[in-house]
């Protein structure tokens, strides 16, 4: 393919790339006058961008590193919408703060440029590019507030547990590279098919330890309590969506891309970080009291049950994946819209009992909020109950269909997600009990459009609009799973 | 003796481990961390680059180079918000990076 072609493929992450560059610009000439416009403009290229990516040319690009196909473009829709979502949620936060920071939507965008470079990623080169491009972004927008010392921290942790992991997924990285001759996923894949080495399956491992830090499974979440809690909420809502996608994304695709031959070993790695995320993030979550560092738990809880449709190994288990993680990221931001919109006296809510009576105080907010937490439980017909519903349903049918995998561990792995969505409920329902039936210390100042629209819109969402996108979502979902190519 | 890939590679798995325990065993100063990170991205440019003259290949030497790029990416966005945090709390011992428990 010539040079022209190739950056047709690229097209959305090229014009993201141009307009981060061209905002910047315009930022620093304009400073602090122009922030609105920057973030106007910011939003806009995203949407831009997710047009491209839905309506652009398929193929590879740059001898294989870059892929474009319905997974990388199903997944590149998603991760714009919802980074637009964070610019315009980050742009009211900003101006309500009294400080108008352009960099703010500048870095959603480079953050941006990197998730779309790790969902199209064909080999190993383009696979750390784009992680890292996403990360070095992240890490700044954790220390954002650089005069609050919280954020400074979180930022500092997220960093350096962030390269660590980075440091792990690259040493895996170069010893596929050697023991299977190449960087590109295809060759690695006849490689593994004609037997997989120890090297590489080494490599494999320490790959899969890098992948995990990023989406913040359990035994590499530590990350995540406190970068949540430090981080300004806005920050939040953008980390616990976008980029986990783009994560996840990325690990189904180096698995299936890559690995399909090694699926037998992979997925005994894969089942047990499951397990230990979903159990984690149950158990953990009963003791907290911060509602950030709580959904941090629930969004490692949720992380499991994604992976758990990873684990499959199925092409219905992929769909489940996307699916689940679509829906999750939705609710996500919706409750992060919720808490940003929330403040006591100017001071943010962010303890479980910070929000007694709120549904004396602020019932539309109180009602967006139980639906989260409603259709975090699981609870039908919520959409958290269909993520949870169509994964379970791709594992046991892993099991007993397509005899993926052994029926027992099928069964036992959707027991344990079961149980552990049966405790997790408690904190959920908690935070209803404290909202609807306490009484409530003080006025609730009122809260910015912006962020109510975003909650109200994401709480529509989760009931009833679900009812109607899921039937839309559902099948995309598929035709984006049979891109990856499951051996 | 002559040296092959299995010294070289050793070589880089050793530095990857002190690289490693330097991040967990420190409990001084938050700039060891740094100089730790760049220790376990050096040890995987070694694997690369030993790799790539092993394969008679020049991929894993663009490889090394896009690291290496990286790497000096992620020490000003280290060293920037460290500066933030020395500001904040007026000191960076591992130690006191503790506002967040539970």
């Amino acid at each position: 393919m010539d040079f022209y072609g190739a950056l047709q493929v690229a097209l959305p992450e090229a014009f993201l790339a141009v307009s981060a560059l061209a905002l910047l610009v315009l930022g620093a000439v304009t400073a602090a006058r122009g922030a609105i416009l920057v973030s106007v403009l910011a939003g806009v290229a995203l949407l831009v961008a997710a047009v491209l990516a839905a309506v652009g040319p398929l193929g590879t690009a740059f001898s294989g590193g870059l892929v474009a196909d319905n997974a990388s473009a199903f997944a590149k829709v998603a991760i714009y919408a919802m980074s637009a979502v964070a610019v315009l949620l980050g742009a009211g936060w900003l101006e309500r703060l009294k400080a108008r920071q352009f960099e703010y939507p500048v870095l959603i965008l480079l953050a941006a440029i990197g998730m779309g470079i790790m969902a199209s990623s064909g080999d190993l080169i383009s696979l750390y590019i784009g992680v890292e491009l996403q990360s070095l972004a992240l890490y700044v927008l954790a220390a954002f507030r650089r005069d609050d010392a919280k954020a400074s921290e979180a930022g500092l942790k997220y960093f350096v547990l962030g390269a660590l992991s980075s440091g792990l997924l690259l040493y895996g990285a170069s010893l596929i590279y050697g023991f299977a001759g190449s960087v590109k996923f295809v060759d690695i894949a006849a490689t593994v098919h004609a037997g997989a080495g120890t090297g590489v399956l080494f490599g494999l491992v320490f790959l899969i330890c890098g992948l995990a830090f990023k989406v913040s499974a359990a035994p590499f979440h530590m990350w995540t309590p406190d970068v949540y809690e430090g981080a300004p909420t806005p920050v939040v809502a953008f980390f616990g969506a976008a980029p986990k996608l783009a994560a996840m994304v990325l690990f189904a695709r180096a698995l299936a891309d890559a690995f399909s031959g090694a699926a037998d070993q992979w997925r005994q790695v894969v089942i047990i970080i499951a397990l230990a995320s979903m159990l984690l993030g149950a158990f953990a979550g009963l003791v907290q009291k911060n509602l950030k560092r709580l959904w941090a738990y629930s969004s490692i809880a949720n992380v499991g049950y994604a992976l758990v449709g990873l684990s499959a190994g199925t092409r219905e288990g992929y769909q489940s994946m996307l699916v689940f993680m679509v829906l999750y990221m939705i609710d996500v931001t919706g409750f992060f819209a919720c808490l940003a919109a929330l403040n006591r006296n100017g001071k943010p809510m962010e303890t479980i009992d910070d929000m007694a009576g709120l549904m004396r105080e602020r019932p539309g907010m109180a009602l967006a909020m139980t639906a989260f937490a409603v259709s975090a439980i699981g609870f039908p017909p919520f959409s958290g109950f269909w993520a949870k519903f169509f994964v379970f349903k791709a594992i046991l049918a892993a099991g007993y269909v397509q005899h993926a995998l052994p029926v027992g561990l099928a069964v036992s792995v959707a027991v344990v997600g079961l149980v552990s969505s049966v405790v997790a409920a408690f904190y959920y329902l908690r935070l209803i009990k404290v909202m609807w039936f306490d009484p409530a210390p003080g006025a609730v100042d009122a809260a910015p459009a912006d962020a109510k629209g975003i909650a109200y819109a994401a709480a529509l969402f989760s009931f009833p609009v679900v009812m109607v996108g899921l039937p839309l979502l559902y099948p995309l979902a598929g035709v984006a799973a049979a891109a990856f190519g499951l051996g | 003796m002559t040296i092959g890939l299995a010294h070289y590679l050793a070589v880089a798995a050793i530095l990857f481990t002190i690289g490693v325990f330097g991040i967990f065993v420190n409990r001084k100063n938050v700039i060891i961390i740094l100089m730790s990170i760049e220790l376990i991205l050096l040890a995987v440019n070694i694997n690369l680059v030993s790799f790539s003259v092993y394969l008679h290949q020049v991929v894993g030497q663009i490889f090394a180079m896009f690291v290496l790029t990286v790497a000096a990416a992620e020490a000003a966005v280290g060293l920037a918000i460290l500066v933030t945090f020395f500001r904040n709390r007026g000191d960076i011992a591992v130690d006191d990076v503790n506002m967040m428990k539970g």
